[in-house]
């Protein structure tokens, strides 16, 4: 009994509280072993007779590539194969939006760290050896590194497709309003990294029907494999993916790394081909965050409401496409924030350039505009003389407005709640120590920090975002559940990527069917696809998806009964694992149900149609919004420039609470993101070379640099048409924040800092101080 | 033609087997904790043919206190963690200081004062502080001991007096009644490289202050006129410490500007030399305040 079916959101009941499982704090099955150094990682992986790979990459950010001559590095004992440009038997471009990339380069490098030839060795040592013995004649050209002189008509293009990615003007309401207050500024956000844990590696299997399988960390399963299958010119079922132990993702893992030219080395040498990045291979082998240059207009009347909002926003997308298109949608639409902005003009461009490419990382075009805008309420706030969480209040989107884009809001926003919550919840109480050189002052273990120099400083930010994916996308999980033998088991490929929904597909399977005895297997591609793990998607979608696939099993499973009972699937139920009537009569486990018979239901999952922009910017573009409101309290050293963040207060618009520990390691991590963008994280590109591809050098927070996180609200308001009512909660946490340690340091230095993040130098060797503000 | 990508593993049980086997193979890497080496072998850029350990060196570790000169003696191969204890933390509060701003615990468990040393990165945290403590090296070979002072030890950015077949032995650091600060910038809290760092010893045997400066130079850099001024401004009577009248005449603001002046910091990724010059005089200032309030 096999069926599959297509189930809407808009066809799933509003949120029902249920069981003794959804909403509470179940433990993580893989978090034991992680703890322990005992959940196997990709890098981890092994077979018998495997051969390692090695990339070779571009040290160039421009260059036109005139020879490639592979001979000493095939000639090298062990080499088992050297791969370049021609031996891609299938599509030599590849690119989630627009094949625009090539495999490996062949006629010219476009960024540093470009892939130009693939090597498969006995021995990784040699693999690295055959790598530099591979001979490639660079002829380099200078770089196309300005964002602003891409965008320039003159300028040539450094790719066939052009050096404009996307341009969105947004035309809304009337474009001379004017108000009574105006605010203008200029704000620009550094390449942020997404810093995850485990590099990229894999391990790619040859099968003898010619196909490949390959174990991979990714976030989804399906879009790297018809990008794989393309490449390699197999038909998809050829190309079997299987997720392997992911350490970490923020949107690093949307993109092919080392998926294809790992595929082709196994199915060229018919041997497993093993490959893990370097530290600094991962660094050049990802996308980064899109740096941003955002000039914002504002004008308000004399009671604060925002009358217009005028922007030009320039994202450098560099290289290759990769997902800049919906990163700019995203900072297009959101570029007004969670206000309502009954006029506003934005002009929107994300470009390529020779620097290294930007694609997804969590919060994906909102993070940008949420510094610029957040930055423009805070001036807009000083120049009313208003109380700045009063503006932000007043203005504060509502159920029924309509966005920048015509789209009118119809689910929850709870905006002023969070707004207010975040703004009501307590203070750290005093101020920063007073002990000189205390490691909890600016400057940490360094002990830099002389108290009397020490001001605290205070700063609020509000960011949304939109969850799912958008403009029309034909956005879908699939999730199946079996029945055999009494075990239940759910099938899905979404990507577990740390963020936590292999727990909860535990929680709904278990909520469904009242048995913990559930098997979740493990993700690949003998399933449909589940959609990508990003855009704070799969609690709805795959949680959906698996919520559907299981009620229909159940439903399944009933009938069966029913008819081997001679009576009506109405009458029974699942309780504890057991199929029983409403009288007693019949009671017996879920495998004497069944009769021996298996039950097998595929649902595909969709939430509400979503529609493109039009050439006005304007439609209804986005499915759902997630909101946060982020108050950041810091202590900053002002003769040195050194930051302490000593606490980040937030409220969370969530819908529903599903796992509580979850939600609140989202949020935490979220900070800490938001807080490495604001004071220390960024790529340093100079003239398209990365100067910084290392942890010793790319810094993340340590436990001395992530404050106390304060979650002051989860604001439960269901979301219609949400499964369970729940929102996604892995992005906002990420928005604001930063907008928000951006806002304290303001205060506390005096100085306008248009810039994350924000380095020492900007506050020490600022300009006269325009009054010192702070305790 | 091949790839031999074997490297030859010694692991000497005494100090006499390593200087013997370093004078039969100088081109040997000398391997302690680790955490400078094996960064560069796992970059690429070192590719040793041959590695002793000196995990067995017996005569390496530790400290000791030399009953005759009563000068501390601190072996190559003590670790920052080793540092931190507070036997020797209270006899060398700044050697600590710098030490807990190295890394993570674990880089602090297996990283040593002479890996330090014999790297030589400008941004070697304990170099300015052996420089302002008077330390004098000692290095060890076949042909015998020498012993240099810390100073004349680092010749250049990851350059030093070790020939090839000499080892760090120890570092010696004579012992007098001293008042000791270090304070270190990085653009974060814990665990990152030197932007600059700054070392202030109040001598009170000699009545001299030390200042010595890391991470604005190729080697660690002393600050003379600064030195100088401190000394004057110290009262010497009164225990070394800051005269009343020295935060009014603007004595404080002159220390940090010869301390600015005296280094020669550079642009690069983690700061600028703009920066640094400004913020080496500030932690200078406020290491003297600390040590002489």
């Amino acid at each position: 009994m096999t069926t599959v079916s297509a189930v809407s959101s808009t066809a799933v009941a509003p949120a029902r509280v249920r069981s003794a499982s959804l909403g509470t704090s179940r433990k993580r099955p893989d978090g034991g072993p992680k703890v322990k150094g005992e959940f196997a990682f990709s890098s981890d992986l092994w077979a018998e007779g495997a051969l390692w790979g090695k990339v070779l990459r571009s040290p160039h950010p421009a260059a036109r590539i005139t020879g490639i001559d592979t001979s000493r590095a095939r000639n090298l004992p062990g080499v088992k194969a050297v791969l370049v440009a021609d031996d891609v038997p299938g599509n030599p471009f590849f690119g989630l939006e627009m094949k625009d990339q090539p495999v490996f380069a062949s006629d010219v490098a476009r960024y540093m760290g470009e892939a130009v030839a693939a090597v498969a060795a006995d021995h990784p040592e040699v693999a690295r050896k055959a790598a530099e013995l591979i001979e490639v004649t660079y002829e380099p050209i200078d770089p196309l590194v300005d964002p602003e002189r891409a965008l320039d008509p003159v300028t040539p293009p450094m790719h066939p497709m052009g050096n404009t990615v996307r341009h969105i003007s947004v035309r809304h309401g009337d474009a001379v309003a004017s108000g009574d207050v105006v605010v203008e500024g200029t704000y620009e956000v550094g390449m942020q990294d997404q810093a995850f844990m485990g590099p990229e590696s894999g391990l790619a299997i040859p099968d003898e029907d010619g196909g490949v399988d390959l174990f991979i960390s990714t976030q989804w399963l399906h879009v790297d494999r018809d990008q794989v299958a393309d490449c390699l010119a197999l038909p998809p079922d050829k190309v079997r993916l299987h997720l392997a132990g992911v350490g970490g993702a923020f949107g690093a893992r949307e993109d092919v790394s080392l998926q294809v030219h790992i595929c082709l080395l196994a199915l060229r040498t018919g041997r497993p081909v093993k490959m893990v990045f370097s530290r600094e291979e991962s660094f050049l082998g990802h996308v980064h965050r899109h740096p941003a240059r955002m000039s914002y207009r504002h004008e308000a009347d004399r009671d604060g409401r925002i009358v217009k909002i005028e922007a030009k926003i320039l994202l450098d997308g560099g290289a290759y496409a990769s997902s800049s298109t919906a990163v700019l949608a995203n900072a297009a639409c959101f570029a007004g924030g969670p206000y309502l902005v009954p006029n506003a003009v934005i002009d929107a461009d994300v470009v390529r350039t020779n620097n290294p490419p930007c694609g997804a990382m969590r919060g994906f075009g909102a993070v940008q505009v949420c510094h610029a805008y957040e930055a423009q309420m805070d001036k807009l706030a000083a120049a009313l003389g208003m109380d700045p969480v009063e503006l932000r209040l007043r203005n504060a989107l509502q159920p029924g407005d309509e966005l920048l884009t015509g789209q009118a809001l119809t689910g929850a926003a709870p905006v002023a709640e969070v707004i207010r919550r975040c703004a009501e919840a307590p203070l750290p109480p005093g101020g920063p120590a007073d002990e000189p050189g205390s490691m909890t002052l600016p400057g940490g273990a360094g002990r830099t920090a002389d108290p009397t120099r020490v001001r605290r400083g205070i700063g609020f930010a509000v960011g949304f975002k939109n969850l799912m994916y958008s403009e029309g996308f034909d956005d879908y999980s699939t999730a199946r559940c079996r029945i055999e033998h009494g075990i239940v088991t759910v099938f899905s490929a979404a990507a577990e990527v740390g963020q936590g929904l292999v727990t909860l597909v535990e929680q709904i399977a278990e909520d469904v069917f009242g048995t913990d005895k559930i098997i979740v297997a493990p993700a690949d591609t003998g399933v449909g696809s589940a959609g990508s793990t990003s855009a704070s998607r799969q609690t709805w979608m795959s949680g959906g998806a698996v919520d559907a696939a299981c009620r229909k099993a159940r439903d399944s499973l009933l009938d069966l009964a029913a008819r081997r009972h001679g009576t009506v699937a109405a009458v029974l139920e699942v309780r504890e694992g057991r199929v029983v009537s409403f009288d007693g009569e019949i009671d017996e486990t879920i495998e004497e149900a069944t009769g021996g018979a298996a039950i097998e239901e595929t649902v595909e999952f969709r939430h509400a149609p979503t529609f493109p922009l039009d050439e006005r910017g304007q439609g209804d573009a986005h499915v759902s919004f997630a909101f946060a409101a982020h108050r950041a309290v810091v202590d900053v050293d002002l003769d040195l420039g050194l930051v302490k963040v000593v606490e980040v207060t937030t409220a969370q618009d969530v819908g529903r609470v599903l796992n509580p520990v979850q939600v609140v390691g989202q949020i935490e991590g979220g900070i800490a993101q938001g807080v490495g963008l604001a004071v220390m994280e960024e790529i340093l590109v100079d003239q398209g070379l990365v100067r910084n591809a290392s942890f010793t050098d790319y810094l993340i927070p340590t436990a001395l640099d992530m404050p106390l996180v304060q979650i002051a609200a989860l604001v439960e308001e269901p979301e219609p048409g949400a499964p369970f009512g729940a929102k996604g909660v892995g992005e906002p946490p990420t928005i604001s924040s930063t907008a928000a340690v951006a806002a304290a340091v303001r205060a506390a230095s005096g100085l306008a800092l248009t810039r994350v993040p924000i380095r020492p130098e900007h506050i020490a060797l600022a300009a006269p101080r325009q009054g010192e503000a702070g305790s | 033609m091949s790839y031999d990508c074997a490297v030859s593993v010694r692991v000497p049980d005494s100090l006499e087997e390593l200087v013997t086997g370093l004078a039969a193979d100088p081109g040997c890497e000398l391997l302690a904790g680790g955490t400078d080496l094996m960064v560069e072998i796992n970059f690429g850029r070192r590719r040793p043919a041959s590695i002793m350990s000196l995990s067995r060196v017996t005569e390496l570790k530790g400290w000791s206190e030399d009953a005759a000169t009563g000068e501390l003696v601190l072996g190559g191969a003590l670790t920052y963690t080793e540092m931190l204890q507070p036997d020797l933390a209270g006899r060398l509060p700044a050697l600590a200081q710098a030490a807990r701003t190295v890394g993570s615990p674990q880089i602090r468990n297996a990283g040593t004062l002479g890996g330090n040393l014999a790297t030589a990165s400008p941004a070697g945290d304990t170099l300015p502080v052996l420089v302002a403590l008077d330390a004098v090296v000692v290095v060890e070979s076949a042909d015998g001991r020498r012993e240099v002072p810390v100073g004349d030890f680092v010749t250049g950015a990851k350059r030093t007096a070790l020939r090839p077949h000499d080892v760090v032995h120890s570092v010696r650091v004579p012992t007098r009644r001293t008042r000791q600060e270090f304070l270190k910038v990085g653009t974060r809290n814990a665990m990152v490289i030197a932007v600059c760092s700054a070392a202030v010893v109040v001598d009170l045997d000699s009545c001299s202050v030390r200042v010595a400066l890391g991470s604005v130079g190729p080697v660690p850099l002393r600050a003379h006129e600064a030195e100088e001024l401190a000394g004057e401004v110290l009262d010497w009577d009164a225990g070394g410490v800051l005269a009343g009248d020295a935060h009014r005449d603007g004595a404080l603001e002159r220390f940090a500007g010869l301390v600015s002046a005296a280094s020669r910091p550079i642009d690069d990724h983690r700061s600028t030399a703009a920066y640094r010059r400004h913020a080496v005089g500030v932690c200078a200032r406020r290491a003297l305040e600390r040590v002489a309030a």
